[in-house]
């Protein structure tokens, strides 16, 4: 019975490097992380890092291109047969996702090189790179393993690594959000190894396709139940949705620049992934969306969020956390899409994970910028940035306009899908609502501008060196570019929203 | 019977209440730690009860034994520990850096020093 289950085409003669991408995309970054800190130098490591992510991005390209091509990709760790072993899938939902990854990562390390300097004692750069690694790992794990406790353990690996880069910030109080995080952290991982142990125990597989097979036999367990419940709660905390973001704005506003750049770029999208990968793949079929008022309680959190949020955002004096109190409201705009679970409203919130993603990185690289120059980015010190720091402060603008949703912008598309799904099911207030927060966000973003363009300036500063700005301007150029012609994001995101929805049927 | 019967779910139902209760009704940043540390460990017990059969044994196929325990919770569960562990080392280095910066480890004396940062 149990020899059975043993290798499957274990003397496949011909190994190419092309048919083991999937597990290429995990390994490569796995295995750089010990490299440099084998290697105990920062410039060394730094070159592992650059080189490690270079390939993650390739790899990302190749696999979306192949799932494009061909469809979903399967992939047998160690050729085990699915049930039993662990499964990579590569579907249309998680291959943009990749890309969205390996493309921060391929960004913030070229960025990272002088900024990391300016902030990280020399002494710990090794270190630093060996855990950013271990965090892109994590990462890319989750998004890519079709195993339900193979997310968990990458999950861990890429929080409890994200920990340590917030507590490397040069203000104390990064020590006590790392703290803070840890906590809210591991209750929410926490809860989410109890409902996947729930599940386990019902089902009697952890394969997610084989998992979402199995609960439609069952039909509507309580103990079903109380795992969606768990497993809800759990990535709301991970992915900081309204009344759980708590650890969210102090681990942004006191992480070094490219930490809170990148996490506030990747990791509340991972989240945001996996709450579609329970929510539709696995329990779609067993029509908890029917039966439960899961949408609407997600409806009504994320507008919450968004509404709270962009008010405390207003009334932020140090602009990093002004940023991430934004977090919390665009990830509000993401989760209304989520709840709305219509092909447009899904498209919108889906699209908005990599708008945001692209918005939110640059504004962080940039404020990255200023912390080089001119200290901790308070609006204080940013007076007339617009002309010491030209390229900087207009980067920030276009970036604040993709954050409000002006025409021209990424922010523009995925709103306007946002409202349009709003309209679509009749809800107008839904849709005033919306507008009510990108009017809030119009608020906190034009202190920026103000404090830039019309004050003048207190200390003087010099524009920040070349590497740094070039990376955050590509992300800037993003936002315009995707703004103006969305067709490749759209196109994407529709997809994915569609294969979710197919489950729901 | 039936409450009898399910005790060693309401013993880790007990612990996982318990241990989120510390969490968040501590203020001292060590207990809130171990209170972390009762709450992940319930959750051990929950996936290895189900994970045993009575009268069954380890899965090694052997000359007359023919029922086995299921050998899968307690592996997820040796991942699971080494998790715990990991964060639990990472919580406390982090209190010590804390109380290297701040001179407490307090939650309420901790936020009473930052009140006027910028």
């Amino acid at each position: 019975m149990f020899g059975q289950a043993g290798p499957v085409d274990a003397c496949t003669p011909f190994v190419t490097l092309a048919s083991h991408l999937p597990a290429l995309q995990v390994v490569v970054p796995l295995m750089a992380a010990p490299l440099c800190v084998l290697l105990r130098r920062g410039r060394l490591a730094w070159l592992v890092a650059l080189i490690a992510s270079l390939a993650v991005f390739a790899t990302a390209i190749a696999l979306l291109g192949r799932v494009q091509a061909e469809g979903s990709i399967s992939y047998l760790l160690g050729s085990w047969a699915a049930p039993w072993g662990i499964e990579y899938r590569v579907d249309a939902l998680n291959a943009p996702l990749l890309v969205l990854i390996g493309a921060m990562a391929a960004l913030a390390v070229p960025y990272a090189r002088v900024s990391v300097a300016h902030e990280i004692p020399e002494q710990q750069h090794y270190l630093f790179w060996a855990t950013w690694l271990l965090c892109l790992t994590g990462l890319l794990g989750v998004t890519i393993t079709g195993d339900a406790f193979n997310i968990f353990v990458f999950l861990e690996i890429s929080s409890l690594s994200t920990y340590v880069l917030i507590a490397l910030g040069r203000d104390r109080r990064a020590l006590v959000a790392a703290y803070q995080y840890l906590i809210m952290g591991t209750i929410g991982a926490t809860f989410i190894v109890i409902g996947i142990g729930l599940l386990y125990l019902t089902t009697g597989t952890l394969n997610i396709g084989d998992l979402a097979a199995r609960i439609g036999d069952a039909g509507q367990l309580r103990a079903e139940l109380a795992a969606l419940a768990f497993l809800t709660v759990g990535l709301s905390l991970k992915l900081a949705l309204f009344p759980l973001h708590l650890w969210l704005p102090n681990a942004y506003a006191y992480a070094p620049s490219v930490a809170a750049a990148f996490l506030a770029a990747t990791a509340t999208k991972v989240a945001v992934y996996l709450l579609l990968r329970f929510g539709f793949t696995v329990f779609g079929s067993s029509r908890v969306f029917e039966n439960l008022p899961l949408g609407q309680m997600l409806l009504a959190l994320a507008l919450a969020g968004v509404l709270v949020a962009s008010t405390a955002a207003i009334f932020q004096e140090n602009v990093k956390r002004m940023f991430a109190y934004s977090s919390v409201a665009q990830i509000g705009f993401i989760m209304l899409g989520v709840g709305m679970a219509t092909p447009t409203g899904l498209t919108g919130g889906l699209v908005h994970v990599f708008n945001h993603a692209l918005a939110k990185g640059a504004a962080f690289m940039l404020l990255g910028c200023v912390v080089l120059r001119l200290g901790p980015p308070t609006l204080e010190r940013m007076a007339g940035l617009g002309r010491s720091m030209p390229f900087t402060a207009a980067g920030l603008v276009i970036a604040g306009l993709s954050l409000i949703g002006a025409p021209g912008t990424v922010g523009f598309v995925s709103k306007w899908y946002l409202v349009l799904a709003a309209l679509e099911r009749g809800w107008w207030w839904l849709a005033l609502l919306i507008l009510l927060g990108s009017l809030l966000s119009v608020v906190y973003v034009w202190r920026v501008v103000e404090t830039c363009y019309f004050r003048e300036p207190k200390t003087p500063a010099r524009e920040a060196p070349m590497s740094m700005l070039v990376c955050a301007w590509v992300l800037v150029a993003g936002c315009v570019y995707f703004g103006l012609d969305s067709s490749l994001t759209l196109g994407a995101a529709s997809a994915a929203a569609q294969s979710l929805l197919e489950a729901l049927r | 019977m039936n409450l009898l019967g399910n005790v060693n779910y309401w013993m880790a139902m007990f612990l996982l209440v318990m241990g989120l209760y510390i969490v968040i009704a501590r203020g001292n940043l060590v207990k809130k730690l171990i209170g972390l540390g009762i709450f992940q460990t319930s959750v051990y017990l929950i996936y290895i009860s189900p994970g045993k059969i009575f009268g069954g044994t380890a899965p090694i196929i052997a000359e007359g034994f023919r029922t086995y325990s299921n050998p899968l919770p307690h592996v997820l569960i040796l991942t699971a520990i080494v998790v715990g562990v990991a964060t639990l080392a990472l919580g406390l280095a982090l209190v010590v850096r804390i109380h290297e910066a701040y001179g407490t480890i307090e939650e309420d004396e901790l936020q009473l020093q930052d009140i006027d940062a910028p």
